[in-house]
């Protein structure tokens, strides 16, 4: 570089000509005003995220107001009120807010926490897998086929679903007779708890399986091998040391993997929701094939009758139940990580 | 064909011999079956999960290769759509692979630039610290929020009648709230946690006394960032940036609800590029969903041979990913 370029990139100068002063120097780019800049740029952003929050929240205020805490409660069908709230009359007035959103609530927690366990000892043993067990050479393909899981698109695990495995399950897991048993309830035509479930385990299982892994390397290795040294088999220090400081970060991982699960709307509208209806635990295993609609995917179903006042406030009103929700799971992700720190683990 | 080899037989042969107690007897200790039952039976269930995830990536990648392979016509990448019950009329999907790739542009554009910035300003300046907290968690929170929220929010937002220059208008003056712009701004909301965080660990992994050298230069803190830090970033940025990009391309909901579900893309009144970016349209994803049974479309090769494009595109994105993650380990940023 010449002198006169390295000239025209000091501070306070200017280059040849004045007038092609390098951005950086004092010109416009002054420190306080950059600083200045990205700082409004910064609260843009919060202020149109914190918007959103208020503005679901005032939208879905109507529909809290005028069920109270019942809206949460049981009672009838939630097809049917939606239906009803959908050709409520004109009149602002006259506007039919009654609604009893369990069944949805219900579908939402049975998906979500069987997906949760299930994927949470799966993804446990699959991270210890790839920490301590594998071999180089599986590895390198392991880290790729965990992102790859991640990245695929849920229009397409949906698509699997709906068309190889939900009419695999109804042709060949659901008899006649567990269809008949529940046939003056619900018709059981494979699109099921189960089968979302399934999906959704291996949908959220990438996230876990990195959390848990960069927590099991973050042990240090000091802890594994004073273990080792004591004669200890390589499962036991895995299990014993490694594992058990790295419990915050599983927790963590479940949390924020239920945090995904409850927004999962496409895949589960696609495989699980053919009915608002709220699976019985009294049935048996027959209850693992019963159609339900998580809040998220009724959401979706329902998202064309936006525009009608009365239903738009309801769906919004679900909207505001997944966005507490998740809100406070990701409080509840970042607090889980903490103990970690404290060892000074750096999970 | 040759005959096995002896070097083979051999190998057989030490593998499976029949083994003597004194050969037991100098096994080494820490061998996998001398352990405790339940330790083993760990170390097999770990071994059965590493191998479930493998058999899970791989069954998905061959039966959508094997369907896309089935289903497998060049045209259809060229076709528009056409609404047509007789699917041989009913044409193929380039503005859906359009519309994908004009709401990836879009959307990255917008998230990008704002991404860095709320990055920078939150490692190099963050003052005040009770704001910088707030922006923090609102960045914690969107990366939480259901898209689906996030698309009845945009929707009712670009719905309001001031806005509704930037959406598609319906006859009679309605604002439907539905165009490229509503649907690439909710988008880069998704993208921008992933590119705020990607682009925050970067910059936080460059050791204090490469910009305490810089200022010993005479630098002021801006040049400092423009010149040092951000280069340096480089590799997180982009790393960030095509995560957001592959969570843009997959998105179903947003599509759904801001773009309309017309299959061709329609432009708004203007005409011109803005009346394109005004204009509603459809993305791979959701003419996946439009055509899969649960959208009614019922026409599942089709469905099938955009969703092996959909997840093509997706694995090469994966790839620039590891790709740039490579890049980011080297030089003096570790």
């Amino acid at each position: 570089m010449s002198p006169e370029g390295i000239a025209a990139r000091l501070p306070g100068r200017r280059g040849p000509g004045g007038a092609s002063a390098a951005p950086g120097s004092t010109g416009f780019w002054s420190d306080a005003r950059v600083e200045r800049i990205l700082g409004a740029v910064a609260c843009l952003v919060l202020a149109v995220i914190v918007g959103m929050i208020v503005f679901v929240f005032s939208k879905a205020w109507p529909s809290f107001a005028a069920n109270g805490l019942a809206w949460f409660g049981s009672g009838g069908d939630v097809d049917l009120q939606l239906e009803d709230i959908f050709n409520s009359p004109a009149n602002p007035a006259d506007y039919v807010y009654h609604l009893r959103a369990w069944p949805l609530l219900w579908g939402t927690f049975v998906v979500t926490a069987g997906a949760v366990l299930v994927g949470i000892v799966f993804s446990l043993f699959a991270a210890i897998f790839i920490v301590e067990f594998a071999p180089p050479r599986l590895n390198r393909v392991l880290e790729p086929v965990v992102r790859l899981l991640a990245a695929v698109p849920s229009v397409v695990y949906g698509l699997i679903g709906i068309l190889v495995i939900v009419p695999w399950v109804g042709e060949h897991l659901i008899g006649l007779e567990r269809r008949e048993s529940v046939a003056n309830v619900v018709q059981l035509d494979g699109s099921s708890v189960v089968v979302g479930i399934l999906i959704l385990t291996v949908m959220i299982v990438p996230i876990m399986i990195a959390i848990v892994v960069d927590a099991l390397r973050a042990v240090p290795r000091s802890w594994t091998e004073g273990a080792a040294a004591l004669g200890v088999n390589r499962w036991r220090v895995t299990w014993t040391i490694a594992v058990r400081t790295a419990r915050p970060a599983i927790v963590a991982a479940a949390v924020l993997a239920t945090a995904r699960a409850l927004g999962e709307a496409i895949m589960l509208s696609m495989v699980a929701g053919s009915a608002s209806f709220a699976p019985n635990p009294i049935d048996g295993i027959t209850f693992l094939f019963e159609p339900t609609r998580p809040l998220a995917s009724a959401l979706v179903e329902n998202v064309e009758g936006l525009s009608v006042t009365p239903f738009g406030e309801t769906l919004f009103a679900f909207a505001a139940v997944l966005l507490v929700s998740s809100m406070f799971l990701s409080l509840a992700g970042f607090v889980a990580k903490q103990p970690m720190r404290r060892y000074g683990v750096r999970p | 064909m040759t005959p096995p080899s002896v070097g083979l037989i051999r190998s057989l042969y030490v593998r499976f011999r029949p083994v003597g107690p004194e050969v037991v007897a100098t096994a080494p200790r820490d061998s996998v079956g001398s352990w405790p039952l339940w330790d083993r039976v760990g170390y097999y269930a770990a071994w059965a999960a590493g191998l479930a995830l493998i058999a899970i990536a791989g069954a998905i990648v061959v039966y959508m290769a094997y369907r896309g392979a089935q289903y497998f016509d060049l045209g259809l990448l060229f076709e528009s759509p056409a609404s047509s019950l007789n699917q041989a009329t009913s044409g193929g999907f380039k503005d859906p692979i359009l519309g994908t790739g004009l709401l990836l542009v879009m959307s990255t554009l917008i998230a990008a630039p704002l991404g860095v910035t709320i990055a920078v300003w939150l490692t190099e300046y963050g003052r005040p610290a009770g704001l910088a907290r707030a922006v923090e968690s609102a960045v914690e929170v969107v990366a939480g929020t259901p898209s689906i929220v996030l698309a009845m929010f945009g929707l009712v937002f670009f719905q309001q009648q001031w806005l509704g220059f930037l959406t598609f208008d319906a006859e009679g003056g309605a604002v439907l709230g539905r165009s490229f712009i509503a649907a690439a701004s909710m988008m880069s909301l998704i993208a921008l946690p992933l590119v705020v965080g990607a682009t925050r660990e970067a910059l936080n992994s460059i050791p204090g006394h490469v910009r305490e050298a810089s200022y010993a230069l005479g630098k002021t803190k801006a040049a400092t960032i423009r010149r040092v830090l951000l280069p340096a970033a480089r590799p997180g940025i982009g790393t960030g940036t095509a995560l957001g990009m592959g969570r843009v391309a997959g998105d179903t909901a947003i599509v759904v609800v801001l773009l309309g579900a017309t299959l061709q893309i329609q432009n708004g009144a203007d005409g011109g590029v803005f009346g394109l970016f005004r204009g509603t349209g459809s993305t791979l994803t959701s003419y996946v969903y439009y055509n899969s049974p649960a959208g009614e479309g019922l026409a599942p090769e089709k469905a099938y041979f955009a969703a092996f494009v959909l997840l093509a595109f997706v694995i090469v994105l994966n790839l620039a990913v590891s790709r740039l993650a490579r890049r980011g380990g080297e030089g003096w940023t570790r």
